[in-house]
């Protein structure tokens, strides 16, 4: 039941957030958090008793699973499931949910209500996209997230917003579609060999179809993923929206949004068509290494340093690409590795950027410069994350590349090898947000607060969890690895993907 | 029967975790709390946290050999394990032998030594400006003096900022040499080019040291991806990244001279000449010298350029096994130290004498190691942090004591005026320059450059090449000896350096001479300790050269050195017309500049990688995908426009479009 808990309560705390903003514009803030604590609090429970649960749900791979029937004539159940991966992307979640609302405390200041609203309601949304076992409800959550985050850009973004709230529409919506089509084709191809019309995804796993229809079901989840994630080419959307974004977005963006992609790719895409999978494996590792160049190329181009980071997040999700298609147990550690350490740095370094433009009024780096004199913590907590996303050992991002990258070498030596280069090129673009923004000369005079405490408090807990997954990261590899286990074996029982 | 620590009573090889656990606590302090801090508990918890690790590394040192000086059983110290996944389980471990105790206790003490100098010398950080158009011809790179105002800030943050990423470096520095797996290796060889970039970069105002310090970084990552990837290549081949399990595994598995083995030795020699400086990656420590002077001499000389030697000392057995790799060290080594001492000949920068001396001398190091003398290549490692360190802070307080001024050429006459710099400088130099007999640099220097002709792997090419650079390393020692401190004065002497920087001058001043006698060749007394000590984990080859021609190549050496001496004096103090009537001609002042700029290295790489990089990310930086998509956005708005313009409203139009239709639907059925 905690499961349902989890979503309902941000379900609900939304519309209160809205009306209550009658009574003052301290209501929707509390109330967002207060929703987002307790959901923290029932996440960390589940956290603690993941040793306990799965002897316990008698389920076997879940940790918690419940139920409930929905539309029976179509075998459609509302079908909440939780296995390690699942427990790591909601605890990711509900943190950077909480950390969202720290970020807009002063930024947002027009229809709170609504925007707190809209912000709920996409943290259900990705909620339920992590925890729905069910492909009709899976789709119902993956078209929950997007309209609240298209109110979220459209109506307290900065100056394109429109622009980029439509191109972040059409590019969803248009990967949505393919899946969509994909969904049914399969539903219909399995109830044509049992007989069965269902949207459960564990009778849906190991479907046997021709391979030709496989492989073009199998792209269809993958457009609708490698949207989302985003793969070179499909990643125009990204950059213009997180851009836009009013910061607590751009968190969710980055942070959460991005990772419903990697995610669907390893629940969905290839446990669900595993041969497909492998056969096309090939090329979505070199889409991962040219979207890890280039994104990085790209990155270190920008003079708008939210456009910065956003590039950056191309060429960090290159990796996660890379490492879920090589399916093997060190390079998807690295991945789900890569993942949460990428939504803690860049969920910062978006916070970070934010709270620069709202000092400053502007996002151009031509413009700053010198600022660590006047700003002396607001530049040390940036280099921390800089640093984190150059992917220094030590924070959770060299793990997640790292192990990336040893896993895609078993895999394809040459694709690996120049995946690497993008270590240095990581180099380049995370050294140039220090020097253009916090070294070199002052060319504006610019007087500004330093962070505050909330600030403080806010980013010091993000960099106490990327430290503990640079360092002691065996908690978090031991829940994954039994959920990747699970999931590599759908594809081992077929005998076709074991690349040693 | 285990030592006991008699403050604790622990087990006193227990206590190793301390020893980079107190420069951590440091860092910690100071990067939190530091804001509260005067500068007095600032300088004492950057100093104290290092002092206290030396303290703690000297017990350990003594816990392991014991009185007898004979090396223990090499100690391995499990914190935690890492992580773990299918069998690869690297752990938080750290491994004390007698090639990680050298180099831990070289640390800690040079460290310690100059953290000490440093809190008096950066006390008023307003005072090393970067020189004006010094260094390079035209002064690129390096241009300009920036206002005050950029000198760390106004207030503490600056004293404060730099004892914490020196702590830090301490720290990661530790780790490199102590860690048991090169996992861990790693995460300190990352760690310590973090800090380099972030104090390279330290006086952050001037653009220039910020282009220095990223130069750094990013030169040395090259050479790192190359060592990860040998990494991998090590861990999918060998199942494990544990030093000692991989070079027995290694040993076992891979015959000598094999393809796996040798991909493997260069790539971490990859990774080994970021580091360490050497061709073709050795552009960025010039440049480095935009830092603090502390800094270049503890990060840029005694110990993290050195990082690339203990790399490949660690890892021998398979450098052994790649007999092609290991000869690309060799030649490397031997190319190195003679391109970079050319180089050091013509700078005008004392620091970037110093530079360009500090990459030559680790090509000796380099080249110890490719003709199979490990522990010479570690001898010389600590001979060289004790007299560069010493050069590098003697040169320190005499850029402040005149204001800044970096060119030698407007040095001169300072014997008086600073005879406690001048007498240890002095020191340092003949070290550098191999001054035979009492000084710790002639003995290491003769050890390797002996190996380089006796070593099964060696020849007398490599022989000829370090003796070359034995002469002309003597040559540019004393070039800075006769400019700075003979001669006439040319600038005012300002501030004179106080007790806080003499002590660790003279402390490495004495380091310089008698570090020596540790290992003296049997001709001369025959004292054999450092050998002996890391025997066990450097071993020597054999070699078969007789007493006399032993007593032939000292003889030489001693020659290179005095005449290098000798010809100094002539060319700098008694006859300096003669440099210029060189200079003055076409081809000499060519081929002066050439030198000056380091064999146009950095212009080749300025052409083929910065400026194509630049021009693609400037080319692109509007994403020609992003146009394609607004491009067809273009098109179905233009297709929009054309097929709008047919909604006229107008009946007729209609009517004659249907009736139009209709013709040709007709016509195609019947014609068909």
């Amino acid at each position: 039941m905690i499961l349902v808990w989890l979503i309902v309560l941000l379900l609900a705390a939304g519309p209160a957030a809205w009306m209550l903003e009658r009574r003052g514009s301290q209501w929707p803030r509390w109330i967002a958090l207060g929703a987002l604590a307790i959901d923290l609090v029932l996440a960390l429970t589940l956290w603690t008793e993941r040793e306990t649960a799965v002897s316990l749900s008698n389920q076997g791979v879940w940790l918690a699973d419940l139920r409930i029937p929905w539309i029976p004539r179509f075998g459609i159940t509302f079908h909440l499931a939780l296995d390690g991966l699942s427990l790591l992307l909601v605890l990711l979640t509900v943190f950077l949910g909480v950390t969202a609302v720290v970020a807009s405390w002063t930024e947002i200041r027009e229809r709170v209500g609504f925007f707190h609203f809209n912000l709920l309601w996409v943290l259900a949304g990705v909620l339920g996209v992590f925890l729905a076992m069910d492909l009709f409800a899976f789709f119902v959550f993956w078209e929950v997230m997007l309209v609240p985050m298209y109110f979220l850009i459209s109506v307290w973004g900065h100056e394109h917003r429109m622009y980029a709230a439509v191109k972040f529409f059409i590019f969803t919506q248009a990967g949505s579609l393919l899946m969509l089509i994909a969904i049914l084709g399969l539903t219909f191809i399995h109830a044509q060999q049992t007989g069965v019309v269902t949207f459960d995804y564990q009778q849906l796993l190991g479907t046997t179809m021709d391979q030709t229809v496989a492989l073009w079901l199998m792209l269809g989840f993958f457009a609708a993923f490698a949207v989302k994630l985003p793969a070179v080419p499909l990643h125009a959307w990204l950059p213009d929206a997180h851009t836009e974004a009013p910061t607590g977005g751009s968190v969710i963006l980055a942070g959460l949004l991005l990772k419903t992609g990697a995610y669907g790719l390893i629940r969905f895409a290839v446990p669900l068509f595993p041969d497909a999978a492998q056969a096309f494996a090939p090329v979505a590792m070199v889409l991962g290494m040219v979207g890890i160049l280039y994104g990085a190329v790209l990155a270190f181009a920008q003079t708008d340093l939210k456009r910065l980071v956003a590039y950056s997040s191309i060429s960090h999700l290159g990796f996660v690409l890379l490492g879920v298609f090589s399916w093997n147990a060190v390079a998807l550690e690295g991945a789900v590795m890569q993942m949460l350490a990428h939504g803690i740095t860049t969920g910062a370094l978006f916070i970070l950027a934010g709270a620069l433009q709202e000092r400053l009024g502007t996002r151009d780096m031509r413009r700053m410069g010198g600022l660590w004199t006047t700003v002396p913590r607001f530049g040390a907590i940036t280099l921390v994350f800089s640093i984190a996303s150059l992917g220094l050992p030590g924070s959770g991002n060299f793990l997640g590349e790292f192990l990336v990258l040893l896993g895609s070498y078993r895999a394809n030596v040459l694709v690996t090898v120049l995946a690497a280069l993008g270590l240095v090129a990581a180099v380049i673009y995370s050294l140039a947000i220090m020097q253009r923004i916090f070294h070199g000369p002052a060319d504006e005079s610019w007087t500004a607060p330093d962070l505050s405490t909330r600030y403080l408090f806010t980013l010091g807990a993000m960099i106490a969890v990327q430290v503990w997954l640079g360092l002691y990261p065996q908690p978090v590899l031991d829940t994954a690895g039994q959920a990747l286990q699970n999931l590599r074996g759908f594809g081992e029982t077929t005998a076709l993907i074991s690349r040693r | 029967m285990p030592t006991r620590c008699p403050v604790c009573g622990a087990e006193m090889l227990d206590l190793l975790w301390l020893v980079p656990a107190l420069p951590l606590l440091g860092f910690l302090a100071l990067a939190v709390a530091g804001g509260w801090f005067s500068r007095r508990t600032i300088a004492l918890i950057g100093v104290g946290s290092v002092g206290l690790s030396l303290a703690v590394a000297g017990l350990v040192g003594f816990a392991f050999a014991g009185l007898s000086g004979a090396p223990g059983r090499p100690y391995d110290q499990i914190l935690w394990t890492w992580l773990q996944i299918s069998g690869f389980g690297p752990a938080i471990g750290f491994y004390l032998d007698s090639l990680s105790l050298v180099m831990m206790l070289v640390i800690t003490l040079v460290g310690f030594l100059i953290h000490l100098y440093s809190a008096e010398f950066m006390l008023d950080h307003g005072k090393e400006p970067v020189p004006a158009g010094l260094g390079r011809a035209g002064g690129i790179g390096q241009a300009g003096v920036s206002a005050p105002a950029g000198r760390a800030g106004e207030n503490d943050s600056g004293y404060r900022r730099f004892f914490a990423y020196m702590n830090l470096f301490v720290v990661a520095m530790l780790t490199l040499v102590l860690a048991d797996n090169l996992l861990l290796l790693y995460l300190g060889w990352e760690g310590v080019g973090l800090c380099s970039y972030l104090l390279i970069g330290f006086w952050y105002r001037d653009p220039a040291n910020g282009a220095a310090a990223q130069k750094a970084f990013i030169v040395t990552r090259l050479g790192d991806v190359a060592l990860a990837i040998g990494l991998f290549v090590l861990l999918t081949h060998l199942g494990t990244l544990n030093i000692q399990d991989l070079m027995a595994r290694a040993a076992e598995q891979w015959p000598v001279g094999s393809g796996l083995a040798t991909i493997a030795a260069f790539l971490l020699l990859g990774g080994a000449i970021g580091k360490s400086a050497q061709l073709p990656l050795q552009t960025w420590l010039p440049d480095a010298m935009a830092g603090p002077t502390p800094v270049s001499a503890l990060i840029h000389a005694a110990t993290m350029v050195t990082a690339g030697m203990y790399l490949i000392a660690r890892t021998h057995v398979l450098y052994s096994l790649a007999p092609i790799a290991q000869t690309a060290v060799a030649v490397i080594g031997a190319v190195t130290l003679l391109l970079a001492a050319c180089s050091a000949l013509v700078q005008r920068d004392i620091k970037r004498v110093l530079a360009y001396s500090t990459i030559s001398q680790i090509g000796y190091m380099f080249l110890a190691l490719g003709v199979g003398a490990w522990a010479a290549a570690l001898f010389h490692f600590t001979t060289h942090a004790f007299f560069k360190a010493l050069l590098f802070l003697a040169a320190g307080a005499v850029i402040q004591s005149l204001h800044e001024e970096h060119d030698i050429y407007r040095m001169g006459g300072l014997r008086y005026a600073l005879p406690v710099t001048f007498w240890t400088f002095l020191i340092g130099a003949a070290s550098l320059a191999g001054f035979p007999l009492v000084t710790a640099g002639f003995y290491s220097k003769d050890w390797i450059l002996w190996e380089a002709w006796a070593s099964p792997l060696g020849s007398p090419w490599l022989w000829g090449a370090g003796v070359c650079g034995a002469f002309l390393t003597a040559l540019y020692s004393f070039r800075l000896v006769f400019n700075v401190f003979f001669g006439e004065a040319k600038t005012e002497v300002g501030s004179r350096p106080g007790l806080m920087m003499k002590g660790p001058l003279i402390v490495l001043a004495a380091g310089s001479l008698v570090a020596g006698f540790l290992e003296v060749p049997r001709v001369l007394g025959d004292v054999s300790l450092f050998s002996e000590f890391t025997r066990s984990v450097l071993p020597s080859l054999e070699t078969t050269t007789s007493v006399t021609t032993e007593s032939a190549l000292q003889i030489v050496t001693m020659l290179a050195a005095l005449l290098g001496i000798a010809v100094a004096y002539v060319l700098f103090l008694r006859r300096p017309g003669l440099v210029t009537a060189v200079t003055g001609t076409a081809w000499g002042s060519a081929l002066s500049r050439f030198w000056v700029e380091g064999w146009g290295f950095d212009r080749l790489y300025d052409t083929w990688f910065v400026r194509p990089f630049l021009w693609v990310a400037q080319a692109n930086k509007d994403d020609l995908i992003d146009q394609a998509y607004s491009g067809l956005a273009w098109l179905i708005r233009q297709f929009f426009a054309v097929l709008h313009r047919t909604q006229t409203g107008q009946v007729r139009w209609y009517a004659a479009i249907l009736a139009a239709g209709s013709v040709v639907i007709v016509a195609l059925v019947v014609l068909s």
